[in-house]
């Protein structure tokens, strides 16, 4: 029996560009071996943090969208824990409405890269906001 | 007298006074028939907090009750996330 999760974690903004995908892809190796499937994997890049968290003001987040059994969501979870490198992370159970938006963000963020958005439920907002990650990315 | 047209000390108006109308309330989740509200759209989510970040009530929102938790469950996500301040000041 498997769910669908989706896990964002930041990073500390210490950390050297190739310290950063080292680490991305410790967790992504650990998800693949705990018997998962990476569906998407998002990159949102540094980013300023609301409120500091450890004394630091800016983050670098990360995002995984999987499917696994439920017990590897408490291993992923304490690996998050031992990693000093990790600031913040969240794991949540997608329902089908979740699945259902994650799919239609990835269409629209894959066609929002070509040059031409489709007409969303909440155009501007939601478009501005994607380039802005798109910029990040970039 | 037959210039008096109010003899009964009947105040008139020239132009009539607007009396407030009230607006009709709506879920625009039911409206707009979205399911599921995104923790990681902060932006979207700043429209159901006051400036101090706290969640607004439905009464002022219009959010329907099954909404209405969606929309806590999000904004509580995005503040953990440090998307959103716990408490704030100033945010819109």
């Amino acid at each position: 029996m498997t769910n669908r999760y989706e896990t964002v974690f930041i990073l500390t903004p210490v950390l050297s560009e190739d310290q950063t995908k080292e680490a991305v892809k410790k967790f992504k190796d650990l998800i693949k071996k705990g018997r998962g499937k990476v569906h998407h994997e998002e990159s949102w890049g540094m980013r300023k943090l609301a409120y500091p968290i450890q004394k630091k003001s800016t983050g670098f987040y990360h995002l995984f969208e999987f499917e696994s059994d439920a017990p590897f969501v408490d291993k992923l979870e304490t690996e998050y824990r031992r990693d000093e490198r990790v600031l913040r992370f969240m794991t949540v159970k997608m329902d089908k409405h979740h699945v259902a938006f994650a799919e239609r963000r990835r269409n629209k963020m894959a066609a929002g890269n070509t040059g031409d958005a489709p007409a969303a439920e909440r155009p501007a907002r939601r478009s501005r906001k994607e380039e802005n990650v798109n910029e990040q990315n970039s | 007298m037959a210039e008096n047209n109010a003899p009964g000390g009947e105040i008139r108006y020239l132009t009539p006074i607007a009396i407030e109308t009230k607006k009709e309330k709506y879920c625009r989740f039911k409206k707009l028939g979205i399911t599921y509200i995104d923790y990681k759209d902060a932006d979207f989510l700043l429209r159901f907090v006051n400036e101090q970040g706290k969640l607004l009530p439905r009464r002022l929102t219009g959010t329907s009750l099954k909404y209405q938790r969606k929309v806590g469950q999000a904004v509580k996500r995005a503040r953990h996330l440090a998307l959103m301040p716990y408490v704030g000041d100033m945010l819109k």
